[in-house]
């Protein structure tokens, strides 16, 4: 057993040769969409980022569903679409299922994928003068959330479903020619809570709030309020250990702690490497920065600032 | 006063409802707020404090708490600024003297020699008639206000008579020491440059 229960990672991951490692995810969750086979494009598209946040490739999937038996199997068939795309786009092969009758709907998958043992991204792996990338705009909660209520445009939403169901495969593959320290996904911790993971009360990272990819009507609907229930309890899980700047503003500080739903990658590496990483990623145009540094403890663990006064 | 009935409603609902009772108040005025939930309280509260409300909240049961806002004629017209941070109360007309004591050793020379002059220089601070508001120990410095050090009942006079002893955690745990701290409080580096770059007068011997 290479990385298990002792720490926050994103699968567990069990060594079985040399040079074969098994990374076992399961994820799932209830629909925050309303389009069934959309549903089933983002909740597919988030189990399988846990493979790739550790490095691996995907080679099996599991459905894992819950449904109501009285309601319209076909909606059932359109989420199982949904799925059955993103594993086959994962390089994937949907191997069976579980399903049992409950009031409300849940979809979600377990995903087998193997990994080099040594070639593992652990979320804790960071050193003091690393950078942090990250991978996705921030935001796609706090929009989901007006959307539901009526107050998010269209436009918005679009956008953040396009972000939802993106795969983190390719920016996970620009990883492999760099000296990786740290990778995870970023999911309903949000951006803070899934950094403290990384800084794992080991290290402390400066985050460069200005330099942040975000959907700039997350930012608007946070000023109007539409304020999630997981945003406040990951400030209340992590607010301690975060310090803001006095210009952060109130709706900066939700959209970091917003849970992001099927989110991108935070990843660590040396500084000599990550404008190459950047770069590379970029060249995908998947939305992307480097948005902090790792330093020696600093008494904080997470120190919010911007990079330009 | 309106009052507006939450109960039931997940994030962001109560909130939604709570500001169109607030509309609805066009002005001055109280809305009441029922919900189920400590974390729709919490989120009521963030609102507030952005807007400027008075807030107040309430335990009525198990799943019922009970959120009062009030608002103010202009409340709308500014954000309430955050608390400042508590400072150390410094009288006008005295200076705020901070002291940085980086080594267990006055001066360079001999080591012997040096350790005897940081002893003497500590209770000689003891014996001044304008105490500083502050003794930072850091790096070296650390090992004088752990156990054995020669000094502990110097800065205990001290710390009885107002000073703030503050030590560097990052120094007491290279050092081991992070268990033997036998006298004020332990610190981290912005507190130390906090204190440092707050001071009229930093002294270091």
């Amino acid at each position: 057993m290479l990385i298990g229960f002792d720490s926050a990672d994103d699968a567990a991951v069990y060594k079985v040769s040399d040079d074969i490692a098994v990374v076992q995810t399961v994820d799932f969750f209830p629909p925050m969409v309303e389009d069934p086979y959309t549903f089933g494009k983002i909740a597919a598209t988030n189990a399988l980022s846990d493979v790739y946040a550790m490095g691996g490739e995907v080679k099996t999937a599991m459905n894992i569903v819950c449904f109501p038996q009285n309601w319209d199997i076909n909606m059932l068939g359109e989420i199982l679409r949904g799925g059955s795309e993103k594993v086959i786009e994962a390089g994937g092969v949907l191997v069976g299922g579980h399903s049992i009758n409950d009031v409300d709907v849940k979809y979600g998958l377990s995903v087998m994928g193997l990994v080099h043992p040594d070639k593992i991204y652990a979320n804790n792996g960071g050193h003091p003068g690393d950078k942090l990338i990250i991978t996705k705009r921030l935001g796609v909660g706090i929009i989901s959330t007006a959307h539901r209520v009526g107050e998010a445009t269209q436009e918005a939403m679009d956008q953040a479903i396009e972000s939802m169901t993106s795969l983190n495969k390719y920016a996970a593959q620009c990883c492999k020619k760099y000296d990786i320290h740290g990778c995870t996904d970023i999911t309903g911790f949000g951006f803070l809570g899934h950094l403290h993971e990384m800084v794992d009360g080991k290290l402390s990272c400066k985050v460069y709030a200005d330099q942040l990819p975000i959907f700039p009507e997350a930012l608007e609907y946070a000023d109007e309020f539409l304020l999630t229930a997981v945003a406040q309890q990951n400030r209340n899980h992590v607010g301690r250990h975060v310090r803001f700047d006095k210009d952060i503003s109130f709706a900066m500080q939700e959209v970091m702690f917003d849970p992001q739903s099927s989110g991108g990658l935070l990843i660590v590496l040396p500084p000599d490497q990550a404008d190459a990483l950047l770069a590379d990623i970029q060249a995908l145009g998947v939305p992307s920065a480097i948005v902090g540094e790792m330093m020696e403890p600093m008494g904080k663990e997470i120190i919010v600032t911007n990079l330009n006064k | 006063m309106i009052k507006v009935n939450a109960i039931g409603d997940a994030c962001p609902i109560p909130v939604v409802k709570t500001k169109n009772a607030i509309k609805e108040l066009g002005g001055a005025g109280v809305v009441e707020v029922l919900v189920d939930n400590e974390i729709a309280v919490q989120n009521l509260g963030k609102m507030a404090k952005q807007k400027g409300y008075e807030f107040k909240s309430e335990k009525l049961g198990a799943a019922e708490y009970q959120v009062t806002l009030t608002v103010g004629d202009s409340a709308e017209a500014q954000n309430v600024e955050d608390i400042p941070e508590v400072c150390a109360v410094v009288p006008g007309h005295k200076k705020n003297v901070v002291v940085a004591i980086n080594s267990a050793k006055m001066g360079v020379g001999h080591d012997e020699l040096g350790g005897v002059l940081i002893k003497g220089f500590i209770f000689a601070l003891t014996q001044m008639d304008e105490l500083p508001s502050a003794i930072l120990f850091y790096n070296g410095g650390a090992t004088l206000t752990t156990e054995g050090s020669a000094s502990l009942d110097d800065l205990k006079n001290l710390e009885a008579q107002g000073v703030e002893i503050l030590t560097c955690g990052t120094c007491l745990n290279y050092y081991g020491l992070g268990d033997k701290l036998r006298v004020g409080e332990v610190t981290n580096m912005y507190s130390i440059v906090e204190k440092l770059t707050g001071a009229d007068l930093v002294v270091k011997p």
